[in-house]
C-alpha cells in the first residue's frame, strides 16, 4: 500500500502566539497567586513583615476558632435559604412565562435586578427595611403587625439577606430555566392537553423531568456563587462590620486580611473555602454526567 | 399554550404580574426617594409620589453644589463626585470587556482550531482554575499590586481580569468548535494564514457570541466591589460601587443620608439600564445554558 499520510499540521509558533496574552494573564494573576496563597497559609504574615513560615499553625488555630466555625455555619444557613427560595421562585416564574407568553419586554424587565451592582441592591433594601422610615416596615405597621424587619435583628438578619439576594437573582435564574424549557418539544404539551392533563400535571410530568439537566447545572452554578456572598453584608450595616449572625465566610476572610492584617490566617481560611467549593464542583460533574436529558 | 380553566389562567397571569411588580417597585421607590427632599422623608413615608419633587439630591451627589447647600439638603457636606465615579466605572468595565474578549477569542481559537503540542494540557490547567474561588487569588493579587506600586492606579484596578477569565476562554472555545470548518478550509486553499483567518474570517462570523461574552463581562465588572474596594480607594480610581460605600460611611451620624444614597444608586442603575434598552433582545436571548453544551 502506498499510504500517503497527510503531513501532520503543526501550528506551534502561531498557536503559542495566539495564547500569549491569555497565558500571561493566567500565569501572573491566577497560577502565581494560587501558589503564593498556599504558601501564605503556612506563614505568619501581616502585610508589613515578610511572611514567616509557621507550618500548620494557622490550620491548627482554625480548629479552635469559634468565629471561623460560626462563619461556616451562617454561610451554610444562607446558602440553603438563598438557593431554596431562589430556585423555587425561579422555577415557578419560568413555568408561568413558558406557558403564558414569549414577551421579550417582560423577560428584560425581570432581568433588571441582575444588572444592578449588589452594593446598590444592598443599599436599596437597607433603605426599604429601615426600622423607622423604611417602606416595608411602614407597610407592616399599616396592616397591624408588630414585627420590625431589620438587618440588625439576630433572628431576621440572615433570612432577609438571603431573600434580598434571591430577589436580585430570581429573574436571571428564571430566564436560564425558561431557555431550558423552550427545548421541551411543544407537541408533548399538546398531546397531554388532548388527554385532559391539567397545567400542574404537565409541569410535574413533562416540564420538570425534561428540565433536569438544565436545572442541575443552574443549581450547582448558583450554589457555588451563593457561597461567595460578600457585597450585601458589607453594605447593609452602613459600612460597619456585620453582626455575628451574618458574618459570612467571605467577610470573615476579608476582615482577617484587611482589618486585622492576619494575611496568613486569612489565606488558610480561604483554603478551606477552596476545598469546600472543590468538593461541590466534583459533585457538579457527577450530577451532570448522571443527568443527561431524556431528550438527548 | 396554556390549557387550564379560565380561572386558572387568570391566576397564572396574576402571579406573573405580581412577580413583575415585586421586581420593579423597589426601583420605583429608589427613584421616588432620590427625588424627595431629605426633610420630607419624615412625613409622607408611603405616598407613592415624591412630596415637593426636587433634583437637589442628584446635584449634590454629582458635586454640583457647595458643601453648605449640600448640608442644608441633608448631606454630610463631604466632597463626593459621582460623575467621576461613573466615568471610572465605565472605563473599568469597558476596558476589561473589550481587551478580555479579544484575548480570550484568540486563545479560544487556538484551542479549538490550531494543533500544537501542549495545547490540551494548557486548556486543562485553565479550566481547573475555574474551581479556585476569587477570594483565594485576591489576597496574593493585592500583595502583588502593592509590591508593584499599582495601588490606586487604573492598571492595578484592571490588570487581574484584563487579559482573561477561564470562563470566557472556555465559552469561546466551545463556540469556535461548533462552527463548520468548510469556510476556513476554503480560505486556507486560497492561502490565507492563521492570523488572516482569525481576523478576517472567524471574528466576523462570531459577532453574536463575542457580543454575548463582552456584554456579560461588562455587567459583571460593573457590579464588581471587593477588588476595586481594595485597590481603587483613591478618588481618581474610585468606581461607582466603592463610591456608594464611601458615601454611606460619610453619612451624618443621626441617620444615613437616604435621599443622597438613592440618587447615587440611580446613577449606578441608569447605564446598565441603557444597555438593556439598546441590547435587551440580544442580552435576554443570550442567557441560554442549554446552548452551552
Amino acid at each position: 500500500m502506498n499510504a500517503v499520510r497527510p503531513k501532520q499540521r503543526d501550528d506551534r509558533r502561531t498557536g503559542w502566539l495566539f495564547l500569549l496574552p491569555v497565558m500571561l494573564g493566567f500565569a501572573v494573576f491566577y497560577a502565581y497567586p494560587t501558589v503564593r496563597g498556599i504558601w501564605y497559609s503556612l506563614t505568619d504574615f501581616s502585610l508589613l513583615n515578610d511572611p514567616a513560615y509557621v507550618g500548620a499553625e494557622n490550620y491548627r488555630h482554625l480548629i479552635d476558632d469559634d468565629q471561623f466555625w460560626n462563619a461556616l455555619k451562617v454561610t451554610a444557613y444562607y446558602v440553603v435559604l438563598n438557593i431554596v427560595s431562589q430556585t423555587a421562585l425561579a422555577l415557578g416564574l419560568a413555568a408561568l412565562m413558558h406557558r403564558l407568553t414569549r414577551s421579550v419586554v417582560l423577560r428584560a424587565a425581570l432581568l433588571v435586578p441582575w444588572l444592578v451592582p449588589n452594593v446598590t441592591i444592598g443599599l436599596l433594601w437597607a433603605w426599604l427595611l429601615d426600622p423607622d422610615l423604611g417602606f416595608v416596615n411602614h407597610l407592616l405597621r399599616g396592616v397591624g403587625l408588630d414585627t420590625t424587619l431589620s438587618f440588625n435583628s439576630p433572628f431576621w438578619a440572615m433570612p432577609l439577606v438571603a431573600l434580598v439576594n434571591s430577589w436580585a437573582y430570581t429573574g436571571y435564574t428564571a430566564l436560564l430555566l425558561y431557555a431550558g424549557m423552550l427545548q421541551v418539544p411543544q407537541h408533548l404539551y399538546e398531546s397531554a392537553s388532548i388527554d385532559g392533563a391539567g397545567e400542574l400535571r404537565m409541569f410535574r410530568s413533562i416540564t420538570l423531568p425534561l428540565l433536569r439537566p438544565v436545572l442541575a447545572l443552574v443549581l450547582v452554578v448558583s450554589l457555588i456563587g451563593s457561597f461567595q456572598i460578600f457585597d450585601t453584608v458589607a453594605v447593609v450595616y452602613g459600612g460597619k462590620a456585620p453582626i455575628p449572625e451574618t458574618r459570612v465566610i467571605y467577610y470573615y476572610i476579608y476582615q482577617q486580611a484587611f482589618t486585622y492584617f492576619h494575611m496568613g490566617y486569612a489565606a488558610a481560611v480561604a483554603m478551606v473555602l477552596v476545598v469546600v467549593l472543590g468538593l461541590l464542583t466534583v459533585l457538579q460533574m457527577r450530577m451532570l454526567r448522571a443527568s443527561r436529558s431524556d431528550l438527548a | 399554550m396554556f390549557s387550564g380553566s379560565k380561572i386558572g389562567r387568570a391566576a397564572a397571569w396574576l402571579a406573573l404580574a405580581t412577580a413583575l411588580v415585586l421586581t420593579v417597585f423597589p426601583f420605583y421607590w429608589m427613584v421616588r426617594t432620590a427625588l424627595t427632599p431629605a426633610a420630607a422623608l419624615y412625613d409622607g413615608t408611603t405616598s407613592l409620589w415624591p412630596q415637593g419633587a426636587t433634583l437637589i439630591n442628584f446635584r449634590r451627589v454629582l458635586g454640583l453644589v457647595g458643601p453648605e447647600e449640600a448640608r442644608a439638603a441633608g448631606g454630610s457636606g463631604a466632597h463626593i463626585n459621582f460623575l467621576r465615579y461613573t466615568l471610572n466605572s465605565v472605563v473599568y468595565s469597558g476596558l476589561i470587556a473589550t481587551v478580555q474578549t479579544f484575548c480570550c477569542a484568540m486563545a479560544g481559537y487556538a484551542f479549538a482550531r490550531l494543533r500544537f503540542p501542549g495545547r490540551d494540557l494548557a486548556f486543562g490547567i485553565i479550566i481547573a482554575a475555574l474551581m479556585v474561588p476569587p477570594i483565594f487569588t485576591l489576597l496574593p493579587n493585592f500583595v502583588l499590586a502593592k509590591q508593584l506600586g499599582l495601588l490606586n492606579t487604573i492598571p492595578g484596578l484592571v490588570l487581574p481580569s484584563l487579559l482573561m477569565t477561564p470562563f470566557a476562554v472556555f465559552f469561546l472555545r466551545q463556540f469556535f468548535l461548533s462552527i463548520p470548518r468548510e469556510v476556513e478550509e476554503a480560505a486556507m486553499l486560497e492561502g490565507v494564514g492563521p492570523w488572516g483567518m482569525f481576523w478576517r474570517i472567524v471574528l466576523p462570523m462570531s459577532r453574536g457570541p463575542l457580543i454575548t461574552i463582552a456584554l456579560t463581562t461588562v455587567v459583571w465588572s460593573w457590579k464588581d466591589y471587593l477588588w476595586p474596594l481594595l485597590v481603587g480607594k483613591g478618588e481618581d480610581t474610585r468606581v461607582l460601587t466603592v463610591g456608594l460605600g464611601v458615601f454611606l460611611q460619610q453619612s451624618p451620624n443621626r441617620a444615613p443620608d437616604w435621599t443622597g444614597l438613592m440618587a447615587g444608586s440611580v446613577l449606578s442603575v441608569v447605564p446598565v439600564l441603557l444597555l438593556l434598552i439598546f441590547l435587551g433582545k440580544r442580552l435576554v436571548e443570550s442567557l441560554n445554558f442549554s446552548g452551552l453544551k
